[in-house]
């Protein structure tokens, strides 16, 4: 009786102990949205929205040319890094078994560890440097560079979920290996490879350190992928880092809306899952 | 390619003038790398009839019955050696496409597989998408033609575009059924096609298998010897990788000729 009663307060204080576990791991995600919001959100007007830097000391400036450039080389980053790394990550999962998709993996693997600013100092050697001028265009190399490892790595996850019997179905149709692969067991992942791009996605949008010498980041509304463009990480580390205090209320707000971005897609993600399971 | 062998007569199951059989096998030996699976394996199988393979678990009859569509060697490390003949024709000669061979030799695996990003309709004319082009109304023929045939058309002929997943386990099984129909194959091998079903999914499955060994020839592989007798024309039981015995079902489950195939019959072990 005795040693029931102290495995039942055993069970408990364990049981205690993994919720207040995972409230501690939360913890810091709520504090730092609950700051953001508290410092950031009074900040959020129309003006933030719609209008670029003004020069220092005037009142109504805006975020609109980091919130666009950050769109603009994100957009360049997935063109880049989302059809290799999807791809890539197929042909791991489907015809990855001998050494060639072990090198593979392993190269995925040690790319996936490398600081983002090594990545941004490559894409400086290679494309800033020759073509003379920093430019969104290296910028969302820099940042497609990233996702490629990330993304092959996930979808190769995603496609080997597909049972297997699903392929010898579609084999003993007559199917071939190829159109086994797209037609069948690549659509039956979909849903899967499409959450793993927007939270990569996701990530790769608060990257800082690759626009660094990149993108550079610039004062001014431009669109022109060949040239320097404000994002909105470099925009609050240069605002952040700023003796102004009106820049400083802006820094804030950058970064909620940064933190929204990623809330926002990591939704649209769960949104598509939930779509599909409902759907299947 | 090969011309048709005569058949030695020690091979069929009873006497009778020298006919092609649909498919038949020579010698046949399946290996998993060194070790075979199932080995020197000669049988003929007639056209529209049902033969059943049956023996314990491990005792080859689903390696043997994977080698006949030359699925077997899909796997990494495996190999075949002897023949299998369609029609006469060695599917193993060195200038055969696997996937012809596939085409017109159809399988049924024990779980339902429907393709779930398709529809009921497209998964039943899945497998027209490698054949010669068909209109969309030589299409929608066909899928109803195939649902017919394998006795799902009334269930599902109002929700041709639904997702097959909300189909039963017996339903969804009858969808592979149509969905190898479909595409007109000859020869229809079934891998324990009831395992995984309900006892009034199984019985729509058996009932089905008569109907199709009219228009096809059936391979089945089971462990369920009731249901090898009631479904098959042929049997031949399997033990350890050899083919011990094989005749009329009537005669094999009545009078064997082999003590193991008694021993088996009669649960002895298995």
């Amino acid at each position: 009786m005795h040693g029931r009663l102290i495995r039942r307060l055993f069970g408990s204080v364990m049981t205690g102990a993994t919720y207040g576990a995972a409230v501690l791991a939360i913890l810091p995600l709520a504090i730092i949205l609950a700051m953001l919001l508290v410092k950031g959100a009074g900040s959020l007007d129309w003006n933030f929205f719609t209008k670029s830097a003004v020069p220092v000391g005037e009142a109504g400036g805006g975020f609109a040319h980091a919130i666009v450039g950050t769109l603009i080389i994100v957009g360049l980053a997935c063109a880049v890094g989302v059809p290799i790394g999807v791809a890539v990550g197929i042909f791991l999962a489907e015809f990855g078994g001998g050494q060639l998709g072990f090198v593979i993996r392993f190269i995925a693997d040690v790319l996936n560890g490398v600081p983002s600013i090594v990545i941004g100092i490559f894409a400086w050697t290679w494309l800033v440097k020759p073509m003379g001028h920093f430019s969104a265009l290296a910028g969302g190399v820099a940042l497609g560079m990233i996702l490629v490892p990330i993304l092959a790595r996930t979808t190769e996850e995603m496609v080997r979920l597909v049972p297997n019997s699903l392929r010898e179905a579609a084999l003993a149709l007559g199917y071939q290996r190829w159109r086994t692969s797209l037609q069948v067991v690549v659509r039956s992942a979909t849903a899967g490879i499409v959450t793993g791009v927007l939270v990569a996605v996701a990530r790769v949008a608060g990257e800082t350190a690759p626009l660094l010498f990149t993108a550079l980041g610039n004062q001014f509304f431009s669109t022109r992928v060949q040239g320097p463009m404000a994002a909105l990480p470099l925009q609050v580390y240069a605002y952040a880092l700023g003796p102004y205090d009106e820049w400083h209320r802006q820094a804030w707000a950058g970064a909620l809306v940064l933190i929204m971005l990623v809330l926002v897609l990591s939704l649209v993600a769960r949104a598509v899952v939930r779509g599909k399971r409902q759907h299947a | 390619m090969t011309p048709p062998p005569t058949q030695p007569a020690a091979s069929r199951a009873e006497a009778e003038p020298a006919v092609v059989p649909r498919l038949a096998t020579d010698a046949l030996t399946a290996w998993y790398g060194s070790t075979s699976g199932v080995r020197d394996v000669t049988l003929a199988c007639r056209e529209n009839t049902v033969t059943a393979l049956i023996g314990p678990s491990g005792c080859g009859k689903s390696t043997l019955l994977r080698s006949l569509n030359r699925m077997h060697e899909l796997v990494p490390g495996t190999r075949v050696t002897g023949r299998v003949l369609l029609d006469g024709y060695d599917i193993y000669e060195r200038d055969v496409n696997p996937i012809q061979v596939r085409r017109r030799i159809g399988m049924v695996f024990q779980r339902p597989t429907p393709f779930p990003t398709m529809t009921i309709a497209e998964n039943v004319s899945a497998g027209l998408a490698i054949g010669p082009r068909v209109s969309r109304t030589e299409r929608a023929d066909i899928v109803e033609h195939a649902l017919k045939r394998a006795a799902l058309w009334d269930e599902v002929k109002d929700r041709l575009d639904d997702s097959p997943l909300e189909l039963s386990g017996g339903q969804q099984q009858r969808l592979c059924v149509a969905r190898t129909v479909a595409p007109e194959p000859e020869v229809i091998l079934l891998d324990e096609p009831t395992a995984a079903l309900d006892p009034g999914g199984a019985a729509h499955i058996e009932e089905l298998v008569q109907e199709l060994k009219r228009e096809f020839t059936v391979v089945i592989v089971t462990h369920n010897l009731q249901q090898a007798a009631r479904v098959s024309d042929y049997t031949a039981f399997f033990y350890l990788g050899e083919l011990v015995e094989v005749g009329a079902t009537t005669k094999i489950f009545t009078t064997p000729t082999k003590p193991q195939t008694e021993a088996y019959i009669t649960g002895r072990f298995g």
